[in-house]
């Protein structure tokens, strides 16, 4: 072989392999495929987390109107991060359900209290036993569920407001992302 | 106020890493000595910024400023002052910004006591060294601003992961950091040597010690990590082929097989190309490990990978360094004047074929880590590749290079003669066949009642027997080669003892440590063979009162209680345990919940003999007051971390070798920049 070509041989490797991470780079949707996407919600049921509003069971995500699941935790900094993008969605009218994960009730009362509550419905899952029927995780975790009670998208990590404009309004909205 | 200080510093800093990195280049190319002597100021302004940058993120850490968003993320007001300024580098933002500051201090460094090198060579690392600076400053200032304000501040911040709240996770990231940074060095004159023309011994002599300093603070990095997670994560494992751990790993492999090829260059003036190649690619592999894998770039961990700008930019800056790197070796290393070809049997033979087989093994760890985020990244298919793979691919590699780690130290450079020394590989082999039967006829752990690291590990059965007798014999070959060689050079038995011991004192330094490295690595590879193979665990549900034997321990749960730290509850179990019916000690492992996060983590209790720990591990509450309990004995693993401290005190003794010293050349007394550990290649005075 030509010396020079075998000089070239690892800038072509690197070459291809940066190629592959360009095409691999997170694109945050399709980061983590939920095993769920296109299917059905879980059957789940979880006791309400404040008084005075509704917990979250499967039945209230089927009501022919798209809706948003958050997944959230008092003691998660991300969650954090994400809470004022969630209070957004409430103002622009989105229907969002929210489940309290691994969380003391009393903390996530005052997460809620101190950070404002954007959710319609509550639920508290206290030993992740819904959670695990979800595919969760971790938190923050959002799912995307149409008006029939499947689920459309999964995002793991907080929302972006780059993610909300792209892909879950135009779910909400009923087209593709 | 001290924040917006730091980042007024950090935005100086990019300034003159931008002038370090153009007005020397510029003038080592027109050969004019004054622009060329901006690069050694520009280095020390450049520390001098970042260092002031970082000491104002820690005030706000220490302060618990919660004003600043990493801050108020990663930290809180109830934690132990040592993990409030841990939290300055345990969150993306701080560890980026302590990164440069390595950069900086080891520019800081050559620029200080770079005086004797050429000053073309040294103006143009240097101005490679700045580049890189002005690349991850400008990352920093972009896209991971330690510095961001949050209004209104938060009461009180979000903690540290309780897992990583531990004093070696305090001290692991910054020492795998000064490691990785450190192979910057090799990068710079790598890429000096190449925009230069000329690779020759005196290079390789000047390159030496940095490499030497990396390795030494690699190995150390990687050992404590591995320790950390033996008795951290409470599984009794030491080692798990993890992407984050491999990424430390590849670096280690490459460094170490540019240790020994910067020899063959040294000595005899060859190997030059493939010598440049791994300087680069030593680096190139800790920045893909640093920021690729640990930034989460590729794999998706919810803290790091929220922002893709930051995946985005960072792919950007491994594509301009290290396809750049590779790019200028394409064009200019096939100009480079080689050394004559040389005979297969000699010492550098011996390294080159070291050479081939640490690098196969990088590759085949590189594959492993990648394959399955490439795979995902081109069909969306998610796999995971784990030990299987490893042992059937990497471990087997590991057999021919011990066997040639043995034989390489007896030979003789350029032409050695093999009928010299067949008596002594006679007698090391024969010695090596004593070993592999005696282990063959020790039993196996007889009562291993569940999970087994060996069977998982993918050794069946009945090759458990003969794996762990082939480990052990190939330690003992190492320890007779290292030791055979190092007894011919100082005539040991042949001479009188005064006569060999005036050899050993005027033996040079680097020869010993040569010596004690490689019988470091057979101490290691004993403890990594027996940690592996005669591990022997037993999970039981234990009521207080009752009691376990597990061979030659009896263990007996006295109670459990409840303890507070200072941000966490445990729920402690306390344990009698008598070795062989000796005196009685506790042992009380723990459960702990943190207060802010709710994470539950293990303490294990670990007793050590020395040569075998005893590793209790308390369960989950199985009802009625009982708990589940996990004994594991594990012989042999003190050895393995006994093995890699002894193959760092080699590495210090080659560092500490006057001609490493001449090598890196220093100004007699002069302090280090920083007052940093990096400060030893250069005045290493004894």
């Amino acid at each position: 072989m030509n010396r020079r070509l075998l000089f070239l041989l690892p800038v072509l490797v690197f070459a291809g392999l940066a190629g592959a991470f360009w095409v691999g780079r997170p694109r945050d949707p399709r980061r983590v495929p939920s095993a769920l996407i296109d299917k059905p919600v879980p059957s789940f049921a979880l006791a309400p987390l404040i008084d005075g509003k509704p917990g979250l069971a499967t039945a209230d995500l089927a009501t022919g109107k798209p809706a948003l699941v958050n997944f959230f935790a008092s003691w998660c900094g991300p969650c954090r991060v994400e809470h004022p993008i969630l209070m957004r969605l409430q103002r622009d009218g989105v229907a969002l359900q929210g489940i309290a994960w691994k969380d003391a009730p009393d903390d996530a009362r005052k997460f809620l209290r101190d950070l404002g509550d954007p959710f319609q419905r509550v639920g508290i899952d206290r030993d992740n036993r819904a959670g695990i029927d979800w595919g969760v995780y971790g938190v923050p975790e959002t799912y995307v569920v149409d008006g029939k009670g499947v689920i459309r998208f999964r995002h793991a990590g907080p929302l972006t407001p780059e993610i909300v404009r792209d892909v879950v309004m135009p779910l909400l909205a009923g087209g593709k992302p | 106020m001290v924040a917006e200080l730091g980042h007024y510093a950090l935005v100086l800093a990019l300034l003159v890493s931008l002038v370090q990195s153009s007005v020397p280049l510029v003038g080592a190319a027109r050969g004019d000595a004054g622009m060329m002597a901006v690069a050694g100021p520009a280095a020390q302004a450049l520390l001098a910024l970042l260092a002031f940058s970082f000491l104002a993120l820690m005030h706000a850490f220490v302060n618990s400023d919660f004003s600043v968003l990493a801050v108020a993320l990663h930290s809180h007001s109830a934690k132990p002052l040592i993990y409030k300024i841990a939290g300055t580098w345990g969150n993306h933002e701080g560890s980026m910004l302590l990164w440069v500051l390595i950069l900086a201090l080891f520019g800081g460094l050559v620029a200080r006591y770079g005086a004797n090198l050429p000053p073309s060579l040294k103006s143009r690392a240097l101005a490679v060294q700045g580049m890189l600076a002005a690349g991850f400053l400008l990352f920093i200032l972009f896209t991971s601003n330690p510095f961001a304000r949050v209004l209104p501040p938060p009461p009180d911040g979000n903690g540290l992961n309780p897992l990583l709240q531990d004093p070696a996770l305090a001290i692991h990231p910054p020492m795998l950091y000064v490691g990785y940074v450190g192979l910057s060095i090799c990068f710079s004159f790598a890429i000096a040597a190449l925009l230069e023309g000329r690779v020759d011994p005196a290079w390789a002599r000047w390159v030496r010690p940095w490499t030497l300093t990396a390795w030494l603070f690699l190995t150390g990095g990687i050992a404590l990590g591995s320790w950390w997670a033996y008795y951290e994560l409470g599984w009794g494992g030491w080692w798990y082929w993890d992407p984050v751990e491999n990424a430390s790993f590849m670096p280690w492999l490459v460094a170490t097989a540019l240790l020994h090829s910067a020899i063959v260059v040294e000595k005899r003036d060859t190997l030059k190309g493939w010598t440049i190649l791994l300087a680069i690619l030593a680096f190139a592999l800790s920045l893909i490990g640093t920021f690729l894998v640990r930034s989460g770039v590729l794999t998706s961990v919810h803290a790091f990978a929220v922002d893709p700008a930051r995946g985005v930019f960072i792919l950007a800056l491994l594509v301009v360094s290290i396809g750049g790197a590779l790019a200028l070796y394409a064009w200019r290393v096939p100009d480079l004047k080689g050394g004559g070809l040389f005979a297969p049997i000699s010492r550098e033979g011996g390294l080159v074929l070291n050479n081939l087989l640490l690098a196969t093994a990088t590759a085949t760890v590189f594959i492993g880590t990648l394959y399955p985020l490439l795979l995902d990244a081109v069909t969306g298919q998610s796999v995971s590749v784990g030990p299987p793979y490893y042992n059937a691919t990497f471990v087997p590699l590991m057999v021919p290079l011990l066997i040639v780690m043995g034989v390489g130290p007896l030979l003789a450079w350029k032409r050695a003669d093999l009928r010299g020394i067949t008596g002594r590989l006679l007698t090391a082999g024969a010695a090596t066949l004593v070993v592999a039967v005696w282990v063959g006829s020790l039993p196996l752990n007889r009562h291993a009642e569940a999970y087994d690291l060996a069977t998982l590990a993918g050794f069946a059965g009945t090759l458990r027997l003969p794996a762990a007798a082939l480990g052990m014999a190939l330690a003992a070959w190492l320890v007779l080669g290292a030791l055979g060689e190092w007894a011919r050079r100082v005539g040991l038995f042949r001479l009188r003892p005064d006569e060999s011991w005036q050899r050993a004192r005027g033996l040079p330094l680097a020869a010993h440590g040569m010596t004690v490295a490689h019988l470091g690595v057979a101490i290691a590879v004993a403890g990594f063979v027996g940690a592996g193979l005669w591990k022997h665990e037993v999970g039981r549900v234990l009521k207080p009162g009752e009691s376990l034997t597990v061979e030659r321990w009896q263990i007996v749960l006295a109670k459990l209680e409840d303890e507070t730290g200072p941000n966490y509850k445990a729920r402690r179990a306390v344990f009698v345990v008598t070795e062989d019916g000796g005196a009685p000690f506790l042992m009380a492992p723990e459960k702990r919940i943190y207060d802010t996060q709710g994470q539950p983590t293990t303490e294990a209790a670990i007793r050590t003999t020395g040569l075998t720990n005893l590793y209790l591990v308390l369960g989950d509450e199985a009802g009625g007051g009982a708990w589940a309990v996990r004994v594991l004995v594990e012989p042999m693993v003190p050895v393995m971390y006994y093995g890699i401290m002894v193959m760092m005190a080699g590495g210090l003794m080659s560092l500490l070798d006057r001609r490493s010293r001449v090598g890196a050349p220093r100004r007699a007394r002069a302090a280090p920049v920083a007052g940093g550990p990096a400060a030893a290649p250069a005045h290493g005075d004894d």
